[in-house]
């Protein structure tokens, strides 16, 4: 089967490389673009570690063919903190509440976390839970990805911070 | 996990797609959200050597009043039901099912049209559709036809839909304002298949049961539409003796298989239990 051109928009940057088309999104960013911020957990859908941002829809690049993304506007980690390297809201609420241990979930959770707060400013404990169901970190037992992503949604909301009683 | 190789087509309507299809026989497959595809390719299980992608094809997108009916396009993701206002007046049970479905990424790419169309027994959408009395519009090289989506399930993963057809559009004639809803869904977690499901959609007439629709999930070979289960329940005021009656009903239809989710006994008694939990609260939610 031919290789056919690749060629999207990714954190505001136009990038191509020659694919095959069975490659999948996650392998055409880490394999050919060599963007490793993405990560393949489980390889089946499920746990949310290769997330990234397609025409403003959190998908799991695992599935997804790069070709079917030809085109599109795609955000992924290494997109997210400012040019001056200023870390994005997420990514400050991340480390400020202890949102990662290992970190291999990060860059998804805050891809799919980025997504969640633009569809949703204020979210609850209990939006933020659902709205983060389809990445799961084996660490922290999420309590402060919560608190992270409240961090985040009060920086960004120009609000100040308080953790809720527990 | 690699698929195998295959050719890739973005047609950029229906005509061209279906032309597509027909040229390559039953070596080719359409993809729409491809959240149930893309992983059989990962496993080998499917291995088209061509791939229609109807991304491109606008007119399967979107849901429509037509008349007294509702017309969603194959295309259509689990996040757009999710987010319709029509849908949300007319057929919101199928809110409530879709929020059960996989879990936010999935329901972004997910459609209702690759739910429904390849027959796999743990989808929610096809219990629901019997349920609803939907129809499929299916389009092939000898033009459109309509099966009700009660007659469209063989097997798993066997339709009546042929190989040269795609699924462009569900149409659902919905039930009256006021009537009764409700999917409820035993699942280990988020994302999981359901152990069992059911769907029920019901009218009242003076406080007693008027009509009743059940659809069942993932407890046969098949989505089941579990027609003497919801007789049993009509004409009652749901008591506890119709709802013992209705559960006896979607037990003896119901024929799981054992596994990780329980034996085929515990999975048989959880269709009967999710069918009177459906059924309860469908009867509190109806008015009339």
């Amino acid at each position: 089967m031919s290789k056919i051109n690749v060629t999207l928009q990714l954190n505001g940057k136009s990038v191509s490389a020659e694919v095959e088309p069975r490659t999948l999104l996650i392998h055409y960013l880490r394999e050919n673009l060599n963007v490793t911020g993405p990560h393949i957990g489980c390889d089946t859908s499920h746990c949310g570690a290769c997330t990234v941002d397609i025409d403003g829809k959190s998908v799991k690049s695992c599935t997804i063919f790069a070709v079917q993304a030809a085109g599109a506007e795609v955000l992924t980690i290494e997109g997210m903190a400012g040019a001056d390297g200023k870390l994005h809201a997420l990514q400050e609420g991340f480390r400020e509440m202890h949102g990662l241990q290992c970190g291999y979930c990060t860059p998804g959770m805050i891809i799919r976390a980025y997504r969640l707060l633009k569809e949703n400013p204020t979210p609850s404990d209990a939006e933020i839970r659902m709205g983060i169901s389809g990445n799961l970190c084996r660490c922290t037992g999420y309590q402060n990805i919560v608190k992270a992503i409240q961090y985040a949604a009060a920086k960004i909301n120009g609000a100040e911070y308080k953790e809720a009683a527990e | 996990m690699i698929p195998g190789s295959f050719d890739y087509h973005r047609p950029t309507s229906l005509s061209e797609a279906v032309a597509l299809l027909s040229s390559f026989d039953a070596d080719a497959r359409v993809i729409a959200g491809g959240h149930s595809l893309i992983p059989m390719m990962k496993l080998r299980l499917a291995t088209p050597s061509h791939l229609i992608d109807l991304a491109a094809v606008g007119e399967l997108r979107g849901v429509s009043a037509e008349g007294g009916e509702i017309v969603i396009g194959a295309m259509t993701t689990q996040h757009e039901l999710i987010a319709s206002e029509t849908l949300a007046a007319r057929l919101p049970i199928l809110r409530e099912a879709a929020l059960l479905i996989a879990d936010p990424q999935v329901r972004y790419v997910g459609t209702l049209g690759g739910n429904v169309a390849n027959g796999d027994p743990g989808n929610d959408m096809p219990a629901l559709m019997m349920c609803l009395g939907a129809v499929y519009v299916l389009r092939g090289k000898a033009g459109e036809r309509k099966v009700a989506a009660r007659d469209y399930y063989q097997g798993a993963y066997a339709t009546a839909a042929n190989p040269d057809e795609i699924l462009t559009a569900i149409r659902i004639a919905p039930p009256p304002a006021g009537h009764g809803y409700a999917y409820e869904k035993l699942k280990r977690k988020v994302g999981d298949y359901a152990t069992a499901a059911a769907g029920v959609i019901l009218t009242l007439a003076n406080g007693t049961v008027a009509t009743c629709a059940i659809g069942l999930t993932n407890v046969a070979e098949t989505a089941l539409f579990a027609d003497a289960a919801a007789g049993a329940v009509v004409g009652s005021k749901m008591d506890k003796a119709a709802l013992a009656r209705a559960s006896a009903a979607a037990e003896a239809i119901a024929s799981p298989a054992a596994d990780g989710r329980g034996s085929a006994e515990y999975r048989r008694k959880m269709a009967g239990v999710m069918t009177a939990r459906a059924l309860s609260r469908a009867f509190a939610r109806a008015n009339g």
